[in-house]
């Protein structure tokens, strides 16, 4: 038996006594693709903050690639991990979110040289070249030397999506990518996502893309009021849901 | 198939008669003859002096003065921003020890006047014989006499520097509050540490909100350094008066000060805008052109519409 990418039991996440997780078990094996759906408010980008520590689970056992996030077990008590350690962890995760969140003061290759570089110490000849080859893979060969604020929406995404590839993660977070752009440019940000779930890399994806789900999730889950309502194939939840409430949402965004 | 309109259907430009404004030339004549009057003020009335201003503007003494003027106004800010930066992170840190002790430090040195710290640091010798190296409580290693050491220079930088330091943390905690949470956000979720993520991160960003007050503040601490006359360091407003208590006169002497002083702040605010440049770059789609390349431009147009 493979480990899995992620294993979450039974996650509780509360913000002051507002409870966003309410027990959420979930499975994503390596080289899946898992679609988060559900209303807004229903605590999908919670929980995908869960996965690399942006957010602090309440209560549960959250595990990427078989070890627990955030602390360690020695014996029956948890010990909080050192944020270096925590640190260390998120370099195998990478995250892209909805405000694409590029750092504006640096170029498009700088924002993907800078982790390898700083964090990793990788040599930088090495790096430029592997961030010129993720810009050309991502459609902005051009766009090398751009800075965030003069590229479109979709631009920055795929730079921010190349910029979690640099690091080389075993696993991609998108935290509803292409929720802030126009409608014209999510295409280029789906195919781009699109490529890189055919190339095997896992991901888990919070998105309101219905069709993309349709088409490259491997597992669809449905959440709503912090708990899962249901989960399956995308021809399960997507094409023959059987609660009344995954059925209400899907009539409202199909 | 879009429906053409032909020329001739464009109305006239419209050219009407200026409507006339009696006010404005009122105006203009009045703050023209109160300026006239000045400038007539500023060039007959022998006591300005213009020809001792003249025969003092670079003597040596003078030069001195700027010198330790410039001195003390560089290391009272390199202290000011290098501290204000350490104490705006100790106040938003999530350590209720270091945030306590940096809103009292902010709250003692912006609640006392600058004046009374330099005079203060001025009679430490009153208040402690000797600094000394060595373990807290326990043995000490070296020591050295605070007389010595504290010379009025040197008190005067430290009351000029630490006091500004205590608003520098407020400017630089301003800024750091204006970067986005999600570039931090974003820093974190790449394996980038706390302090990886301020320096690298976060601090160039708030360097934009920073800079201009910072410019604001350098100048101020030019002409505040003139307090350090009190404890008689030879900065620029001492040296000039020092030459004036011997030749009594006051006037063209302070004429010199005040000369040397706007020429100073004159080139800190030339130089204020290089640095905001530096710092905006990303932040807008073009880059403000600096003076050199609006002259540049303007003359380009100017030639462009003289050949039309």
């Amino acid at each position: 038996m493979t480990t899995l990418m992620v294993d979450a039991q039974s996650i509780h996440k509360s913000f002051g006594i507002n409870e966003v997780l309410k027990g959420i078990t979930l499975e994503v094996e390596p080289g899946e693709v898992v679609c988060l759906l559900g209303p807004s408010g229903s605590g999908k980008s919670t929980f995908l903050r869960c996965i690399n520590h942006l957010e602090k689970i309440n209560a549960g056992r959250l595990y990427v690639d078989g070890e627990l996030v955030g602390y360690r077990q020695q014996g029956d008590r948890l010990h909080e991990l050192h944020d270096k350690e925590i640190a260390r962890k998120r370099t195998e995760i990478g995250m892209v979110f909805q405000n694409f969140n590029l750092f504006p003061h640096m170029t498009a290759l700088e924002n993907i040289t800078e982790a390898p570089t700083r964090v990793k110490g990788e040599p930088k000849h090495d790096v430029n070249a592997r961030a010129r080859d993720l810009l050309a893979k991502v459609g902005l060969s051009e766009k090398v030397g751009a800075y965030p604020r003069q590229l479109s929406g979709g631009q920055q995404q795929r730079v921010a999506i190349a910029r979690a590839l640099a690091m080389r993660p075993k696993l991609m977070l998108f935290d509803e990518p292409t929720s802030a752009l126009d409608p014209e440019l999510v295409g280029d940000v789906l195919a781009v996502m699109r490529d890189l779930a055919r190339s095997g890399m896992t991901m888990v994806v919070v998105t309101h893309e219905i069709g993309f789900a349709r088409e490259v999730a491997d597992k669809v889950v449905f959440m709503d009021g912090g708990v899962v309502v249901e989960q399956g194939l995308p021809s399960e939840v997507i094409s023959n849901p059987r609660h009344e409430r995954t059925k209400a949402f899907l009539a409202q965004v199909l | 198939m879009t429906a053409e309109v032909p020329a001739s259907e464009r109305p006239a430009d419209i050219r009407a008669v200026p409507a006339r404004h009696p006010g404005r030339w009122v105006a203009t004549a009045v703050v023209l003859v109160l300026l006239a009057m000045q400038v007539h003020l500023l060039f007959t009335n022998k006591n300005f002096g213009w020809s001792v201003v003249r025969r003092y503007l670079f003597n040596p003494i003078v030069r001195r003065g700027i010198v330790t003027t410039m001195e003390l106004t560089i290391l009272a800010m390199v202290i000011g921003v290098f501290l204000g930066i350490v104490l705006a992170v100790m106040r938003l840190s999530k350590n209720p020890v270091t945030s306590w002790v940096s809103w009292v430090y902010i709250w003692f040195f912006r609640g006392t006047p600058v004046l009374v710290q330099i005079i203060f640091w001025f009679n430490i010798n009153l208040l402690i014989k000797s600094f000394s190296l060595g373990v807290p409580f326990g043995p000490t290693f070296v020591s050295w006499k605070v007389n010595s050491l504290i010379t009025p220079f040197v008190a005067a930088v430290l009351a000029l520097g630490l006091n500004e330091a205590a608003y520098m943390a407020e400017i630089v905690r301003a800024g750091l509050l204006s970067v986005d949470e999600g570039q931090t956000e974003a820093a974190y979720a790449l394996g980038m540490t706390r302090l990886g993520t301020l320096i690298r991160i976060v601090l160039p960003q708030a360097m934009r909100v920073i800079i201009p007050p910072t410019g604001n503040e350098t100048i101020s601490m030019l002409k505040t350094s003139s307090l350090a006359y009190t404890i008689s360091v030879l900065e620029l407003l001492r040296a000039t008066q020092s030459i004036a208590a011997r030749n009594l006169e006051t006037i063209p002497l302070l004429l010199v000060a005040s000369i040397w002083y706007i020429v100073m702040t004159s080139v800190l605010t030339g130089g204020q805008f290089y640095v905001e440049r530096y710092f905006a770059r990303g932040a807008s789609r073009t880059m403000p052109s600096t003076p050199l390349q609006m002259i540049r431009s303007n003359l380009r147009t100017l030639g462009g519409r003289r050949r039309r």
